[in-house]
């Protein structure tokens, strides 16, 4: 069955392998961090819907925030990264 | 679980991990390496497997990024392409036969969910049932890990909290450890 989560599933997926796009070709390092921050977002919302899908929505919130935290740390983690070894030849 | 969901899932991680294999620079590798991680765990989420999910992010996209970063930023981050022709034809052929063998041992696996496969007919069907009024755990898998088999948890908890000292040995500034 076809419902409106699958439909919006869909749409994410292809949102993603866009953003993937840049990620692979980015001509900077700065453009492969931001396309995989915005895979990251979306990865977060898929998995909402995921728990939508599967109606256990209250457990899968909880791992997405777990996500989002994830995320933070990553960012982070690249930034200081950038910051230490410079980004001359990224 | 429709296959629509698995397929898709399957399809990004297939690509992110493609592409943390082909892309040239060491650093959007990481990169596209946790991405794939994330992939991979919504694929757990989604096969009901929240705790290892759980995990393959904390691991795969956290921990192992941050690894990563800590051996890049001590090294270089540009390929170095080295021209071992027979060692690249060995590995391929290793990976060939690893992929077929365990193409070939998937065969035999039973189908997701079926109750008359062996796991389902052992002591599954018992800890589904009785595991919430014996422990008093909503989560079955939590059940299982941190009652059932209990002793066996505390041991891998020993073997990761030994692997973490190690690395924090490893890894802590060396100006420190020279007196």
């Amino acid at each position: 069955m076809f419902t409106s989560y699958h439909f919006f599933f869909l749409i994410l997926t292809i949102l993603i392998l866009v953003y993937m796009y840049r990620v692979f070709q980015g001509p900077t390092v700065y453009d492969r961090i931001l396309g995989l921050n915005g895979i990251s977002t979306k990865a977060i919302l898929l998995l909402t819907i995921l728990g939508s899908l599967y109606g256990r929505i209250e457990m899968f919130v909880d791992i997405a925030l777990g996500y989002a935290m994830l995320n933070i740390i990553g960012g982070l983690a690249v930034g200081k990264y950038l910051e230490q070894k410079g980004t001359r030849e990224c | 679980m429709t296959l629509f969901d698995d397929y898709l899932l399957l399809l990004l991680a297939v690509v992110t991990a493609l592409g943390a294999v082909f892309v040239r620079d060491l650093f959007s590798g990481v990169l596209t390496l946790a991405a794939y991680s994330f992939f991979l765990a919504l694929l757990w989420a989604g096969l009901g497997a929240v705790d290892v999910a759980f995990t393959e992010a904390v691991v795969g996209a956290g921990l192992s990024t941050l690894f990563f970063l800590v051996a890049l930023y001590l090294t270089s981050h540009q390929e170095e392409v080295r021209k071992q022709l027979p060692v690249r034809i060995m590995a391929l052929g290793g990976l060939g036969i690893l992929g077929f063998l365990l193409l070939f041992g998937s065969v035999d696996l039973p189908v997701v969910g079926d109750p008359k496969s062996l796991p389902s007919k052992h002591v599954s069907s018992h800890y589904l049932r009785k595991s919430l009024e014996e422990t008093d755990t909503p989560n079955v898998v939590t059940a299982v890990l941190a009652d059932y088999r209990g002793f066996d948890t505390l041991g891998e908890t020993t073997v990761i909290f030994t692997a973490g000292i190690a690395c924090w040995m490893l890894l802590r500034r060396r100006d420190d450890s020279a007196t």
